[in-house]
């Protein structure tokens, strides 16, 4: 355990009733990192974050955050954790203004104390500080339940899924933030559905059923895919799919944006043996070119095994 | 031919222009994808064309059928699936499909010979007396889908199916998406992933109430100059404020 | 202090900007006070009664042999004079009297006339009325079969204490005050606990720094400060509109009421604690609570007419205990002597629903 970690985990574990949401997680943040848990939906991340914040105790296993004890210390433990639950956590026929001063009295502190750390992020919803937060869209809302969780100058952020469900222009201008917040040395852990959001962490966790598969940094989780990988493209997208899965030497088989995502059986291959067999099987404008993997293809790799 | 035309779409609600004047073609079998920031007017847009909410303005036909006056008939030519509501979770498979088989007139030899069918593509055989609560939730939005095209309508519109689904069962879905087009049924679908904008024949990208782009996504990337479509999402869906 | 005076605030945001919770808390009891006004009426039986007979001849004695033995009623004994049924009534020994004049059968015989007067508590106008009409009935029966029926004539004549126009919204306003009670405070209570965590707002509220009991405290104390206006509206409307006095106490009234509050307030908690939704938890208010407490308490049905195994269960509504006292306060005018019991049940009740919403009240999510 190093001295300078934000949160450890040792072997939490945590099921209701028959369903197992969490099986043997550890692993540990240190201070000031962006630390990502990429997984879907059902996959344990809002559970290990519920625990994190002292809402659920493990079934086994514990876990530290700042150095206190998820379970023992949970009351301080709580005045220093900053939380953003999955679904937007605002009162909604409060207005901004009221739901930002709100919250800071629950934390024994004023917006003005700590308006600093916020000021980026509060002055793009700040002319809209009389409406209700009802009648905000998605990202406004993101940006005020982000000020509201950050309003108290906390050690540490939790956001379960703060980018679900907001389109792809929020979702970026809400990683821009926490990059920024991040510079300000708070740790941050943050969980997402979207893999193209990993890249963004410095380190993340990829989670399915209840079960960490690998925690390292972006590009270590890239390179330790050690297959040759292929983005194929051809004329007719689903007659690609289609027939490089009918393919005899085909190991995995996904479509991934404009290409086709493709790995060999075979130790050595070579483009052109690809190239020959679309070609021959009627597919026209066929190109093939070896690429490097992304976290999704990593992800799917190990999902896999 | 053309499934779907819209000209001039238009709805106000109030002062408010969710959606501004709107014109486009689907073709039979084609894989629309829809996109839109939060707000842009997509909701509002489906719901017109689904015969929930009538027009302020503008004109359209679905299937063959106005929105104005023909709205019920539209209804029976459309199977729907969203993320947010698609299959009672206390009911089971079985019930599910004999719920929404009635409910599209479906006889009762219909329903269960198309139940048996659909069971045994998505290889859910063993799952037909379990309640959709158990199920995991990439099979309950292959599910959902299956269930959607039940009654063979000639339009699918799902709005963002692959939410929060593993990666490899969203692609797994998509394949459904393919598989049902290739037999001439339109897909009309919504995302907030973009590379799934990719997979589609063609893509709109609306904006304050405007459709900003429509277009095969290698004809948009190429004239608008961007690498990959959301690129060309961020550059036209500047954030719509509030 | 500081953090829990920002809730309380906030409380009273959602409050006031909530048309329909406005609507409920303050147009409710009007609403209710005009509607209920005509309660519905109720069967008898097992009436407790006294009579009141200087002479005990065997006239009386045979009319009486009559009344003992209808199933209606309980003959308790003989009071030695009328001016001892008041008393009769406030310690709550009798429902009804039934008073024979001086020299009765001698009386009949000279004048052909001689009176008889049924006396009964009108606490209750609609049980008060079924008792005057069967003790009429059988009276008329024995004259009809032992004094013929043209030659003599027995003429009863009522008098009612307490409540002596036999109105029932002097009746009703105990009962609405019970009722609008527990839907402010255990009804409302609990949605607006729930609501927090469908919200998720609830997991946040956790995670702060706000004790449990804060959070409590707080969702609760302005639905106290405004259930306390609705009681205070209730008894000046009644009494401006309908005239409903208050006999007994006034301080003691609203103490009594400010026991009810806390008693209800501890449902309405221990429900919000058991239950995630609004929906569960309003289903349970209304089937738990208001059910009873409209059909239990005495409101409407007399529990002295309701089945034992209905009768037993009624000790264990609140409202039954609450309105036995205001009742005695505001109709009878009697102090807390007679009523000691009730208010020690109601205390008891209380603090067991407190402290058992306060344990189930989770520092966690499970």
């Amino acid at each position: 355990m190093s001295a300078n970690a934000s949160v450890v985990a040792t072997e939490l574990s945590k099921a209701f009733k028959a369903t197992r949401a969490l099986a043997d997680v550890s692993f540990s943040v240190e201070r000031g990192e962006l630390f990502g848990f990429i997984g879907p939906d059902g996959s344990g991340k809002t559970t290990l974050f519920r625990i994190l914040t002292t809402l659920l105790v493990p079934d086994a296993g514990e876990a530290f955050v700042d150095g206190l004890h998820v379970v023992r210390d949970y009351r301080e433990l709580r005045k220093r954790i900053g939380y953003m639950p999955g679904r937007f956590s605002l009162y909604q026929d409060l207005t901004v203004a009221e739901n930002l001063s709100f919250f800071a009295s629950v934390f024994g502190t004023t917006v003005e104390e700590n308006y600093d750390l916020i000021r980026d992020i509060y002055v793009q919803i700040e002319p809209f500080r009389d409406r209700k937060a009802g009648k905000l869209s998605g990202g406004m809302k993101q940006k005020l339940a982000l000020s509201c969780a950050l309003i108290h100058r906390p050690t540490v952020l939790l956001l379960d899924e703060p980018t679900t469900g907001v389109d792809a222009v929020s979702r970026r201008e809400f990683w821009d933030m926490l990059l920024r917040l991040k510079s300000a040395g708070i740790s941050i852990l943050v969980s997402t559905p979207y893999m193209d959001e990993a890249r963004l962490c410095d380190r993340v966790g990829l989670i399915q059923n209840g079960t960490l598969m690998q925690v390292d940094t972006p590009a270590n989780i890239e390179n330790s895919f050690d297959r040759p990988l292929f983005g194929i493209t051809a004329q007719d997208r689903y007659r690609l799919l289609t027939t490089l899965r009918g393919y005899p030497f085909a190991n995995s088989v996904y479509a991934f944006g404009e290409s086709v995502h493709y790995t060999d059986r075979r130790n050595e291959v070579e483009p052109s043996m690809l190239v020959d067999f679309l070609q021959k099987s009627g597919l026209t404008d066929v190109a093939v070119r070896p690429i490097g993997a992304g976290v999704e293809d990593a992800f799917m790799a190990l999902m896999d095994e | 031919m053309k499934i779907i035309e819209a000209q001039r779409l238009t709805r106000k609600f109030g002062d408010f222009v969710a959606v501004d004047a709107i014109s486009f073609n689907v073709e039979a079998g084609e894989i629309l994808g829809f996109l839109g920031a939060n707000g842009a007017g997509k909701t509002t847009a489906i719901k017109m064309l689904t015969g929930l909410l009538s027009p302020t303005s503008g004109d359209a036909t679905v299937a063959g059928f106005d929105v104005y006056s023909q709205p019920e008939k539209i209804k029976k030519s459309i199977g729907y699936m969203s993320q947010r509501f698609s299959l009672y979770e206390d009911l089971t498979v079985a019930e599910n499909i004999r719920f929404y088989g009635g409910i599209y007139g479906l006889s009762a030899r219909q329903i269960s010979t198309r139940r048996d069918d659909l069971l045994e593509r998505l290889d859910l055989g063993h799952a037909r007396d379990d309640r959709i609560r158990s199920l995991p939730l990439g099979w309950r939005q292959k599910l959902a889908f299956s269930v959607a095209l039940l009654h063979e309508p000639r339009i699918v519109f799902l709005d963002e199916p692959t939410g929060g689904v593993d990666p490899i069962t969203r692609r797994q879905f998509w394949d459904m998406i393919y598989e049902t087009a290739a037999r001439g049924i339109t897909v009309f679908v919504t995302t907030h992933y973009m590379d799934e904008a990719e997979y589609c024949d063609r893509i709109s990208i609306m904006v304050d109430g405007r459709i900003e782009a429509i277009g095969q996504p290698a004809d948009l990337k190429k004239s608008f100059d961007v690498a990959s479509v959301d690129e060309l999402f961020v550059r036209l869906a500047r954030p719509v404020q509030a | 202090m500081k953090s829990f005076r920002g809730f309380v605030i906030k409380e009273f945001f959602h409050i006031f900007r909530d048309y329909r919770t406005l609507l409920i808390l303050f147009g409710m009891p009007v609403i209710q006070l005009v509607l209920f006004g005509y309660a519905v009426r109720n069967e008898i039986q097992d009436i407790n009664i006294a009579f009141v007979d200087s002479t005990n001849d065997h006239v009386t004695r045979q009319i009486k042999e009559r009344i003992r033995a209808s199933s209606y009623f309980n003959v308790i004994g003989q009071l030695p004079s009328e001016r001892d049924i008041r008393e009769a009534f406030q310690r709550g020994l009798i429902k009804e009297a039934v008073v024979f004049e001086p020299g009765f059968a001698s009386r009949l015989a000279h004048d052909g006339v001689a009176d008889i007067r049924i006396v009964t508590d009108a606490t209750d106008p609609n049980t008060a009325k079924s008792m005057q009409a069967y003790t009429a009935s059988i009276i008329a029966h024995y004259q009809r079969d032992h004094l013929g029926s043209t030659a003599l004539r027995i003429v009863t004549e009522s008098r009612m204490r307490f409540n002596p126009e036999l109105k029932s919204v002097n009746l009703f306003v105990p009962g609405l005050i019970a009722l609008i009670l527990m839907l402010v405070c255990a009804l409302m209570t609990s949605i607006t606990i729930t609501r927090e965590k469908e919200l998720g707002t609830m997991e946040v509220l956790l995670v702060s720094p706000l004790k449990p009991i804060h959070i409590i405290v707080g969702k609760v104390l302005p639905y106290f400060v405004l259930s306390f206006v609705n009681v205070v509206t209730i008894l000046v409307l009644a009494r401006l509109v309908f005239d409903v006095p208050v006999r007994g106490s006034v301080p003691l009234l609203l103490a009594e009421c400010l026991l009810f509050i806390l008693c209800a307030l501890s449902l309405g908690i221990l429900i919000s604690s058991r239950s995630n939704s609004q929906q569960t938890a309003t289903m349970v208010s209304l089937a738990g609570l208001l059910l009873p407490t409209v059909i239990l308490s005495g409101f409407i049905f007399p529990i002295s007419s309701m089945p034992v195994a209905l009768q037993l269960f009624t000790h264990i509504v609140p409202a039954k205990w609450f309105l036995i006292i205001i009742r005695d306060i505001m109709l009878k005018g009697i102090g807390i002597e007679y009523f000691w019991k009730e208010t020690l049940v109601l205390a008891g009740m209380t603090l067991i629903l407190m402290t058992a919403s306060a344990r189930s009240f989770k520092t966690r999510l499970e």
